[in-house]
């Protein structure tokens, strides 16, 4: 019998000499350094609008400010936790002498991952994944891969492990190549700063009430962590259509307009419920971490978890069900 | 080896009414045919005829509708992994990994089997002669080079039966003849049996000992090479006046499939021991014989014959 290593170790060699894989750690190393300076120019254009290069007296201002509010009597109790939270937060920073607007390479770290988890990354992913499977059709190597003493759905399984093992690596790589490249302007400092999160959802409102205060290199795991499983159900609905579709190039397309017209149509028309069922709509899982409010309502981080599943193992299931089955025609 | 009876235990595949229907179409009707050890086995028919449909249900990329195969003994579509062991094929193009060098794409295959020691890639392309490009990428490969790596890579695993589909597509007359000698010297040397698909008459008739003709899904006719076309050369003359001998050479009773050419001359299958006999009864009816000429036969004249020859097309 055969074993695994073999198999996956075929189709891991067959993407690295492809190229394609390449190219994408080259987009993510080209792409870092221009998001490091846009991200450079805000903190410069902060820093002048705030009319004082002293972000110690901004601080201190906040801070002074909260404690107001805390003080007046109108404000409900759960909104005094948070607000006290908001307060150790701004006071870790004058204490540890982090300027907040000028971040360190962690910060810049989160908030790639944040932006570029709905669309970047999935992007990225559809590259490599969309013609795992069809290049082998339009190539005709299907046919020799197929009459060989293997199992056809140990064939795909081999292939789809090798998808999982190449999405890992991309994650990883964006969150290494981020942190090495910003680190080089925002300096590499910044690891235990904290950061809020611990928001929850419940009808239309915000519930503050588990709100607290974690490291940042906590939240950067748990982000990176959503990311990748966010690039896993990409890559196995890629992986479905790369066994649909013949065509890499019809393959790719498909996986490209389904992504963006699911950030497109959540932004169109937040109040048509059903579409919080789409895979598409329910990327961005790292909202759920800051605290931003999903534009459907009814949405929360185990429901999200639960429809992204629940596409990916039917698309497997599909993946594998025809895979096994279909005439190889010429 | 075409004298050899079929015994059960020599033969390597076994195909037993096999059928493909696609929507309503039926691609392949019901064929039969065995390939015993150390053969060439001919699968002669014109494009479209069903030969590529054929070869890719022997080798299980293609369900069929009904029927059986059996490689080794055992039943493909109940025992796949037993019986595509025994087999290596090239099923239309040899279509290997581009982007790999040649020793990639034959490790990558020798992965997917057990028991190739490394040697054995080495063995292979030394047999195709390929030693010298094995680290170039395929991508620089000429189609020959392509075809012989092919060949290398069904090689790997030990296979009783190599399928080759049209081996000899688009390869020069000298790439040609090194390929018949390459495939006779495996069935000789190494006992492997061989399959081989084409459309074109006289390749079968240099290398195979025996043949099976699809046409339009059917086999018409299976047998030893030499008995296909047992006295059948075509011959063509030159009469004068050609339409009163044309009308005269059809009525001789061992003359099949006459017909007028374009050019003037006239076509017949005729035993060759009764050219003889025919020439002297043009002559007898007053007709210039002005020429009788051998032609080799196609696979178009084998049609001609077998389906009575006075066909009007």
């Amino acid at each position: 019998m055969i074993d695994w290593v073999p198999l996956v170790y075929n189709e891991l060699l067959k993407m690295a000499k492809k190229k394609r894989l390449l190219v994408v750690l080259l987009i993510v190393a080209v792409l870092i350094p221009v998001f490091t300076y846009a991200q450079y120019r805000t903190v410069q254009n902060t820093m002048e609008q705030l009319g004082t290069s002293d972000w110690r007296a901004v601080v201190q201002q906040q801070i002074i400010d909260n404690q107001n509010r805390l003080s007046s009597s109108r404000i409900p109790k759960e909104w005094k936790e948070f607000i006290q939270i908001n307060i150790q937060q701004l006071q870790y920073y004058l204490d540890h002498d982090i300027n907040p607007n000028a971040p360190g390479a962690p910060t810049f770290v989160r908030r790639f991952v944040e932006q570029a988890i709905a669309l970047f990354l999935p992007l990225l992913v559809v590259v490599v994944a969309s013609d795992i499977v069809s290049s082998e059709h339009s190539g005709g190597t299907i046919k020799l891969l197929l009459t060989r003493p293997v199992r056809r759905w140990k064939i795909l399984w081999s292939k789809y492990l090798a998808l999982i093992l190449v999405v890992s690596l991309i994650v990883t790589a964006t969150a290494l190549l981020s942190y090495l490249i910003s680190g080089l302007i925002f300096g590499y400092k910044g690891w235990d700063m904290p950061v809020i999160t611990g928001f929850q959802e419940k009808n239309g409102e915000l519930i503050t009430t588990n709100v607290h205060l974690i490291p940042q290199w906590q939240y950067i795991l748990m982000a990176y962590g959503l990311a990748w499983f966010t690039c896993v159900a990409v890559a196995t609905l890629s992986f479905m259509v790369s066994v649909l579709v013949r065509s890499t190039a019809a393959s790719m397309g498909i996986m490209m307009a389904a992504l963006i017209s699911g950030s497109l149509l959540v932004q169109l028309a937040p109040s048509w419920t059903t579409l919080k069922y789409l895979a598409f709509t329910n990327l961005q899982l790292t909202d759920y971490l800051s605290g931003t409010p999903t534009m459907i309502e009814g949405m929360s981080l185990p429901f999200s978890l639960a429809v992204l599943g629940v596409w990916s193992l039917i698309a497997l299931a599909i993946a594998f069900i025809v895979f096994q089955r279909r005439d190889v025609m010429g | 080896m075409s004298t050899k009876t079929p015994h059960t235990t020599n033969t390597v595949l076994s195909v037993h009414n096999l059928s493909k229907r696609i929507g309503k179409r039926e691609i392949v009707k019901n064929i039969t045919f065995d390939v015993q050890k150390g053969e060439i086995f001919g699968f002669l028919g014109p494009n479209g005829a069903g030969k590529t449909t054929t070869i890719r249900m022997l080798v299980g990329l293609i369900r069929p509708t009904a029927g059986r195969v059996m490689i080794g003994g055992y039943p493909l579509h109940q025992r796949f992994l037993d019986a595509i062991r025994h087999v290596g094929c090239i099923v239309e193009n040899p279509e290997l990994y581009p982007y790999l060098t040649g020793r990639e794409n034959l490790e990558h295959f020798a992965r997917m089997q057990p028991d190739i020691p490394p040697e054995r890639i080495l063995e292979v392309t030394q047999l195709v002669e390929l030693e010298e490009r094995i680290d170039d990428p395929v991508k620089t490969y000429s189609l020959g080079m392509r075809q012989r790596l092919g060949i290398a890579q069904a090689l790997l695993g030990n296979p009783q039966l190599l399928i080759l589909d049209e081996p000899t597509n688009g390869l020069d007359p000298a790439g040609i003849r090194d390929m018949r000698r390459f495939i006779r010297r495996l069935s000789e040397e190494q006992g492997i049996s061989v399959f081989i698909s084409s459309h074109i008459l006289h390749e079968v008739q240099l290398i195979c000992d025996r043949v099976a003709i699809i046409h339009e899904g059917e086999i018409i006719r299976t047998g030893p090479v030499h008995q296909l076309l047992e006295g059948d050369a075509p011959v063509q003359w030159r009469l004068e006046p050609a339409d009163r001998g044309f009308e005269k050479i059809r009525s001789l009773p061992y003359v099949t499939a006459a017909e007028m050419l374009p050019n003037g001359a006239v076509r017949t299958h005729i035993p060759e021991d009764r050219i003889a006999d025919a020439n002297r009864h043009l002559i007898e009816a007053g007709i210039r014989v002005e020429g009788i000429q051998r032609k080799q036969a196609t696979l178009e004249d084998v049609f001609l014959q077998m389906t009575g020859g006075s066909d009007d097309d």
